[in-house]
């Protein structure tokens, strides 16, 4: 039992679901604050028969990845801000060519090469828009290790099942903070693995035709099936299209796999959110102290909650529109400049109540420096 | 015991960030308790003034950073410098005499030990300098049972090495005894 409980960074805890979740391939560049991440799994990765490479830099790993990928393989990257911003053109090729992939971006302060080794989140809409073009996407985030480990695990099962990328949006301290991480048994949480087709050699497949139920088997590149892949628009060969009945079905079809199951994707938590007329919205570290405040003002009766965001793309606006229905104020808790914020705004029937409570110096957003915001709100001073 | 916090402070090299881990991973592996480890990272690896944070308690942890600490450890001068004011009051300061010069304007119980030097005269190797302050630690609050930091080290220490940390151990045990709060 005993050697189920680990004592391990976050970026170990991500590690720990990668593996758990079947990854068998990582290509990436190492940067702070992901390294551990790279390094844990150099050691673990050729220990199970997997592969470890380390690329030349961010935007070879992102294609190696999606290479490996497309042969069969669980696949995995990590990077921080400046990385990401690399692998967003190649990010966009897997969303075009629909090619189950998971990158993790541990995020750290930007723009540029930013604030290195201190925590951020200002990255949220990057892994939205980074890439270009109509595309939709999946982003998860996390506030503490088991957590860290179930959206890893979450990740491989969403990019497997609408087959496409999924960013893991993490922050500096979550991933070198160290916290216990309980293991689960083999089994314990399903695994979604690779739909094959199950057409035989010297049968023809379609490798962008979709079954009855919208899904699209895949067939590991280089064994039984010839097709093309492409990041051009395409018909259901994989073939270049500009046909604008192709191009529109395509597109149609990239964003709606996504958005019409905001419903099965998202993915929240709710600390003391019964009858909370005051709710804090915060996702990443900012929900410890979130947490923490909240923890603190129920004790003196306060009706106060933290919805705490596990999804972040496609955004949950229908969740959260119903759970702020009746609060009178809504504090977003983040380190950025607003930038769930601005998405809660456009969800809630009334916005002139959302607040931002944010910290941008690359510390740790603190309980005090939620308390003295919410001072303000409620009409008590500073 | 509901929740204790306790900053490890020094300068990089000294172990102090090794020894927070090592405190923590005992807490949470050997006693069932709940603990977060966190550190300041710098472009600095050696050198300078280093800090980890350490939160033990029964219940679940949120914010992992220490800002009243019931327990500061300080092994430099300028770690003491910069650190003292985040002791909560009343709480304890640990310093090594050698190296921490301390000053009567802290509100806490401050307590001085020849940890360097001890280590330097039984053991000989400053390596071990850090578990001597860990076991001080251990001596002084009674936080975890020592059985569970051993156990720690055994898994995390060649095995050469296990001897002379167990020593390193159970000479700050002794010399934190003596000031047990």
């Amino acid at each position: 039992m005993t050697e189920k409980i680990k004592f391990v960074q976050g970026n170990e805890a991500c590690v720990e679901g990668a593996l758990y979740a079947g990854v068998d391939f990582f290509a990436g560049y190492p940067i702070t604050p992901s390294t551990e991440i790279a390094e844990v799994l150099s050691k673990r990765l050729p220990e199970k028969g997997g592969k470890f490479i380390q690329m030349e830099d961010e935007i070879a790993s992102m294609c190696a990845i999606i290479g490996a990928s497309l042969t069969g393989h669980k696949v995995m990257t990590a990077t921080s801000g400046p990385g990401f911003s690399l692998k967003q053109e190649a990010l966009g090729y897997a969303c075009m060519a629909e090619i189950p992939c998971v990158i993790v971006n541990v995020q750290r302060g930007g723009p540029s090469t930013g604030n290195p080794t201190h925590v951020s989140q200002g990255d949220i809409n990057q892994a939205r828009w980074g890439t270009h073009g109509d595309h939709s996407i999946i982003a998860l985030t996390a506030s503490n290790h088991q957590d860290v480990f179930a959206m890893t695990v979450d990740a491989f099962n969403l990019a497997e099942t609408y087959r496409t990328p999924v960013v893991l949006l993490f922050d500096e301290a979550v991933g070198h903070m160290r916290e216990k991480l309980i293991v689960p048994e083999a089994g314990e949480i399903a695994r979604v693995d690779r739909l094959r087709t199950s057409l035989g050699k010297g049968v023809d497949y379609h490798p962008y035709l979709p079954r009855e139920d919208g899904r699209l088997p895949m067939s590991d590149f280089g064994g039984d099936h010839r097709y093309n892949v492409t990041g051009l628009f395409h018909d259901m060969w994989g073939f270049p299209s500009n046909n604008p009945k192709v191009v529109s079905g395509l597109l149609h079809h990239l964003n709606d796999k996504i958005e019409n199951n905001v419903h099965n994707i998202t993915r929240y938590k709710e600390h003391f959110m019964d009858d909370a007329e005051y709710i804090l919205i915060s996702y990443g570290s900012s929900a410890r102290s979130a947490i923490h405040i909240a923890t603190n003002r129920r004790a003196r009766g306060e009706k106060m909650g933290v919805l705490e965001l596990q999804s972040l793309w496609p955004f949950p606006e229908a969740m959260i529109r119903e759970k702020c229905a009746n609060a009178k104020a809504v504090l977003v808790v983040e380190m950025n400049m607003g930038q769930v914020m601005r998405h809660v705004k456009a969800a809630v029937d009334r916005p002139e109540n959302v607040f931002l409570v944010n910290r941008i110096d690359g510390k740790l957003i603190t309980p005090t420096d939620i308390k003295s915001l919410l001072r303000v709100i409620q009409g008590r001073g500073v | 015991m509901k929740r204790t916090r306790l900053i490890f402070s020094g300068s990089g090299g000294q172990g102090v960030i090794t020894a927070a881990i090592i405190l923590a991973e005992a807490a949470v592996i050997h006693e069932g308790k709940n603990a977060t480890q966190s550190q300041s990272y710098g472009a600095a690896a050696r050198g300078g003034s280093t800090r980890s944070d350490v939160i033990i308690s029964d219940e679940d942890i949120m914010f992992p950073e220490v800002n009243q600490a019931n327990t500061l450890v300080c092994l430099t001068q300028e770690s003491y410098n910069t650190y003292k004011e985040l002791v909560r009051p009343g709480g304890i300061v640990i310093t090594d005499s050698r190296f921490v010069t301390t000053t009567k304007k802290v509100d806490a119980k401050q307590i001085e030990l020849p940890m360097y030097q001890t280590v330097m005269d039984k053991i000989g190797k400053p390596i071990v300098f850090n578990v001597c302050m860990l076991g001080a630690v251990l001596g002084v609050t009674e936080i975890l049972k020592p059985p569970s930091v051993m156990d720690v080290l055994k898994s995390r220490v060649p095995e050469d090495f296990i001897e002379m940390n167990r020593k390193a151990l159970d000479l700050g045990m002794d010399l934190g005894a003596l000031r047990a709060v």
